[in-house]
């Protein structure tokens, strides 16, 4: 049974090869209309199987999530799955490429979500405390776009401090401070009642056009397809962004430290610099996720960012494909839409992301679409251990 | 700041945190057994420590104990108590080996794939007793499985009582055996690993798997061998948390667990001894922490104090090791 | 090669038309409206189904459940649906659901939110939508202070009950009082305004948090406050372990707290630590609620109206009072939910112009824990 469902998988896998084969031999002109196909699929799921007319499409329109009872808006789902795509990426900087565990990614996307809401939302003491500082009207906030610069700013100033003292440690011990550093901050959140509303959250976090209003023209409160296309924007920027990245002299940096750290030391690549490069990095991206999850929600409090949602996080990466872009968003996706589209399981859901966990790592540690990279490396250190039986 | 308060009370908080700190030491030993030979940390064993709190729970209730029993039973629960849970503890933990660790091991899976199988493992065994048991076996334990996730409460066993004051100090009878209880079980450990055949093996394979492969030691029996000890120090935990506190749930091994690994880790992981100042140090911390401040920055203290104290000792207070150091 | 894809292309864009022609109408929304006839239609239950505290919302849900049954069972060519949506008590899967809700015009009218997190973030989105909100079980004083026309609440707030649970500390000759609270919005809201009303007869205070199992510093912070009551401000998790051990270090301080212990679980999991224990609720006792309301619950559901069951029947009343009245658009709910005046099974029920229920209706009894029982004991005064 086992050995059947190995080599179906092998099958697939060989499969996605040879599709990234082709696609990589494709001519030039080929790959941009693939890009272009892409694109409109992307920015068009919000129709898929109801167009605006109001017709539907009878099966696609089963795959959408407020075709059930009890459903979801499906727009929202989507934003939700843009922006835990932008997560997943963000961690993948961190766990896949650099090879450093963060358990506490959370803190980061708290950071972003707290960074619009302190300073954008005219209900929050830090903004009622500058107006009364600067005498400024009781309207007065910073404006959205400050507040994303602001987020990404702090995000990656804390991503810095968490790792200077910790990023010295070994990985295992790295795990449990980064744990620990995102209920740091859920907890700072919760009780520092005087500068971020403790336990009673933050409410009225304006968005591109301002704070929630029923005005609002386009980022309204009800529509959350416009809200949709501005994270999946940010998600395509970002994995331009990242994709340079990877493929630059820090990108070959991260990868010669997570193989061997000893090795890329001698060879000239300081270790420390770099991994600390990929967690500012990393922190950013969780940090301009949680920005858009505040904005666009208009209200967090601090239970929305308890320890569960990193191990969902560290999940997404594992099982989409540790390392691999297009694993990491495809697991994003998986996990944030499989629980919505199936609300019946719903509470059983923490039940099967441990078991597909546990079952992702003993059938296919490297995840469903590995890199490439990674996969042989898992591969070669299996096959030292079968030279080597006796080592653990 | 309640300065005051901490200073006045000193001995008494100190108390109080030595045997909030046991518990933690006799779970972190089942960290620092396992990450001392095979180098990773079984995230897992939190729930280890909260499937020996059900054993207890089903097996008091199944004797119909009340509250407050003649001395003579209350021993005859306790140490009933003590060998159902380390039954299911030491079974549970040896379960995860052979199912979830030895395939990767097989594979030679690097360290975080490991951590992530055991996230996983965790996560299934909150909602196997948080969900799906309540469902199997609402109906024929409706005490302990009645509804889902919710807290259950378990009888007194023994009476807490004050048994003699220094100063302003109360000792009381059950901080007494928790305390006492809990560094004999680990005294045993440490006993069990310098002392015998079988501990000698444990610290062969910790220094040097091929080595002590060579030298003719099972290594698979050694690992399974840890694993059970784990899992019995953990039920030993399970029984004295029952004795304590009496309640459980399906979810107090996460924050436990959390704290138990943090007590390791400050100790230096790998380290018997480690564990055990590790437990105690954070008890006590915690305790000053919730009394100088209040109760809900508890954790945040924790945690600043695990950075803190790695900022300066990276490898923990005692260095880690289970024999001698590794390179 | 080449032709392969031309033909592929080909093919998806065939296949696209055809699908598209043939197409159906979209049945769901959109078009606004009831479903069907001159009367009834669809109303939304959204709270904490499921989760941690799903055990406190539950009867609610069932109480909503039970009203529209009856309803339809009474009213056959009337038929009004309730659709639940399950939050998890998380304002960010509330937020969605909102969307939903609102898009779809076939909803007209909103149970919920149950917390008051979730109240909070789907206000502005309902307020938009011109849907009107009834909730049961949200009890945060400032949610009807931000100038929120379309939420209503059919339980009073945690002022009215702080003021309660104040007077009932006075009338038993309170001198000392430790308070403690889990760090939560509903817990830290109801203890911050019981302090404010008690003044200095509170002796000091300690923060718990969440999940929290060991309250060592806590038990010897009430010791050497030699406090003669312990008011618990949060939920029943964190109230049993505290409870017990509290009374295993031997205080004999009296334990008050709100009605997020208003569950059996309390006294089980403090497996009689908490006998004694003292528990405001606004809610009714099964025997003193109007009509048969508590003798249906029990038949339905097998166990009796625990917390807010009452108001959820309520909540539902109100909607489907108003679907019998012929209200058939969002705009005339709302106008009819606004001007609600009449007896309901939980209390007598009339909104003032900021939503909350009128105050002096507002009950609030006191329960004791007697074994595994919650009794009912008093009605309080409200201050």
């Amino acid at each position: 049974m086992i050995d059947k469902i190995r080599s179906a998988d092998r099958r697939r896998v060989g499969f996605l090869t040879s599709i990234g084969d082709r696609w990589g031999a494709l001519p030039k002109w080929q790959k941009a209309i693939g890009v272009a196909a892409l694109l409109v699929f992307v920015y068009t799921l919000p129709y898929l199987g109801k167009l605006p007319g109001g017709l539907m499409i009878p099966g696609l329109n089963n795959l959408r999530t407020d075709s059930i009872a009890g459903g979801n808006n499906w727009a929202g789902v989507l934003f939700v799955c843009a922006i835990y795509v932008l997560v997943a990426i963000g961690l993948n900087v961190v766990v896949g490429l650099a090879g450093l565990l963060d358990l506490g990614y959370i803190g980061f996307f708290a950071i972003g979500a707290y960074s619009v809401a302190l300073f954008g939302s005219v209900n929050s003491p830090v903004v009622k405390w500058i107006q009364q500082e600067f005498d400024l009207p009781p309207t007065w906030a910073v404006t959205w776009g400050i507040c994303l610069l602001l987020a990404i700013v702090l995000t990656m100033i804390s991503g810095v401090l968490l790792g200077w003292p910790t990023l010295r440690l070994r990985g295992d011990y790295l795990a449990i401070v980064t744990l620990g550093f995102g209920e740091i901050i859920r907890i700072v959140a919760r009780n520092a009642t005087g500068v971020t509303n403790g336990p009673v959250g933050i409410s009225a976090i304006p968005g591109p056009e301002g704070p929630p209003s029923a005005d609002n023209k386009v980022f309204g409160l009800i529509d959350a397809k416009p809200w949709y296309w501005l994270a999946i924007t940010f998600v395509l920027l970002m994995v331009i962004l990242v994709r340079r990245l990877e493929h630059s002299r820090v990108g070959r940096a991260w990868l010669a430290v997570r193989e061997d750290e000893d090795a890329a030391a001698v060879m000239g690549v300081y270790p420390f610099k770099f991994k600390l490069w990929a967690f500012a990095m990393g922190a950013a991206l969780g940090g301009l996720s949680g920005f858009l999850f505040g904005s666009r929600n208009a209200f967090i409090d601090p239970t929305q960012f308890n320890a569960n949602l990193s191990i969902l996080f560290v999940a997404m990466v594992v099982v989409g494909g540790s390392g691999n872009m297009l694993g990491v968003s495809l697991g994003a996706v998986l996990l944030a839409y499989l629980p919505e589209r199936f609300r019946d399981f719903a509470d059983y859901r923490w039940l099967v992301f441990g078991l597909a966990m546990v079952l992702v790592m003993i059938l296919r540690p490297q995840g469903l679409i590995p890199s490439r990279r990674r996969a042989r490396e898992l591969k070669d250190r299996a096959a030292e251990a079968e030279e080597a039986p006796a080592h653990v | 700041m309640h300065f005051d308060e901490l200073i006045g009370h000193l001995g008494q908080h100190t108390v109080d945190g030595l045997s909030k700190g046991a518990i933690y030491a006799l779970i972190a030993l089942g960290y620092t057994l396992v990450y001392g030979v095979l180098r990773l940390i079984n995230f897992a064993h939190s729930e280890v420590f909260m499937v020996g709190t059900f054993a207890v729970l089903i097996l008091w209730n199944q004797l119909g104990v009340q509250n407050n029993p003649p001395i003579g039973q209350a021993i005859l629960f306790l140490v009933l108590g003590l060998i159902v849970a380390a039954v299911a503890s030491g079974g549970t933990a040896l379960a995860l080996e052979r199912v979830a660790y030895r395939p990767l091991r097989r594979k030679n899976a690097p360290p975080l794939i490991f951590l992530i199988t055991a996230i996983g493992l965790s996560l299934v065994f909150v909602e196997l007793f948080g969900q799906v048991l309540p469902k199997l076996l609402g109906g024929a334990l409706p005490d302990v499985f009645g509804r889902p996730r919710q807290i259950i409460g378990m009888p007194t066993i023994i009476q807490q009582e004050t048994l003699f004051t220094i100063g302003n100090t109360a000792i009381t009878n059950i901080q007494l055996i928790v305390f006492v209880a809990a560094v004999a079980m680990m005294a045993l450990l440490d006993w069990f690993i310098n002392r015998t055949r079988y501990g000698r093996g444990v610290r062969a394979v910790a220094q040097n798997p091929e080595t002590a492969a060579l030298m003719g030691v099972n290594q698979e029996r050694v690992i399974m061998l840890i694993f059970v000890l784990g899992g019995i120090m953990a039920g030993a935990a399970a029984l004295l948390w029952s004795m304590r506190f009496g309640f459980t749930q399906n979810s107090i091994g996460f924050v436990l667990g959390l704290k138990a690994f943090t007590a390791a880790v400050l100790g230096g992981i790998g380290n018997l001894r480690g564990a055990l100042l590790g437990g105690l140090f954070l008890g006590i911390v915690e305790v000053y922490g919730a009394t100088l401040f209040a109760s809900n920055w508890e954790d945040v203290i924790a945690f600043v104090v695990l950075i803190v104290v790695l900022m300066f000792r990276p490898t923990g207070l005692l260095g880690e090791s289970l024999g001698r150091a590794r390179a | 090669m080449r032709r392969s894809y031309v033909r592929a292309l080909g093919t998806v864009a065939l296949a696209a038309t055809l699908v598209v022609a043939a197409g159906c109408q979209d049945s769901g929304g959109g078009d606004g409206g009831t479903a069907s006839g001159d009367c009834g239609g669809k109303i939304a239950i959204f709270g904490a189904f499921t989760g941690d505290n799903a055990g406190l919302v539950i009867p609610s849900l069932n109480g909503a459940k039970l009203a529209v049954e009856q309803f339809n069972t009474a009213n056959p060519d009337c038929k009004v649906t309730m659709q639940e949506f399950d939050t998890q008590g998380d304002p960010a899967v509330a937020t969605p659901f909102a969307n939903q809700i609102a898009g779809d015009n076939s909803f007209l009218g909103v149970i919920g939110g149950h917390f008051s997190g979730e109240s909070d973030a789907t206000m502005p989105i309902y307020q938009a939508a011109g849907l009107a909100m009834v909730s049961p079980s949200a009890t945060r004083t400032d949610l009807t202070q931000k100038g929120n026309t379309s939420f209503y609440r059919v339980v009073g707030n945690d002022g009215t009950q702080a003021g309660a649970v104040a007077s009932y500390l006075k009338t038993q000759n309170a001198q000392k009082v430790f308070m403690v609270d889990d760090a939560s919005a509903y817990g830290a809201g109801i203890t911050d305004e019981l302090g404010k009303q008690l003044g200095p007869l509170v002796v000091n205070k300690d923060k718990i948090q969440e999940r929290q199992t060991q309250f060592d510093a806590t038990v010897s912070k009430i010791k050497a406050a030699q406090a003669d009551f312990v008011f618990y401000g949060g939920y029943t998790r964190e109230a049993a372990p505290l409870v017990k051990q509290m009374r295993a270090a031997g205080v004999q301080a009296k334990f008050v707290g709100p009605d997020g212990l208003y569950d059996t679980a309390f006294p089980k999991g403090a497996s009689g630590g908490a006998e004694g224990a003292i528990i405001t609720c606004p809610c009714l006792p099964a025997d003193k609620a109007g009509g048969t309301f508590s003798a249906d619950y029990q038949k339905k559901f097998g166990i009796p109206p625990g917390s807010y069951g009452a108001e959820g029947f309520d909540g539902a009343t109100i909607y489907l009072d108003a679907f019998k009245a012929g209200k058939k658009t969002r705009a005339d709910i709302l106008a009819f939910v606004k001007s609600y005046d009449k007896q309901g099974v939980s209390k007598y029920i009339k909104f003032d112009a900021k939503g909350d229920v009128d105050p002096t209706k507002v009950v609030i009894w006191a329960y004791q824990i007697k074994g595994e029982a919650i009794e009912a004991l008093q009605e309080l005064k409200l201050s």
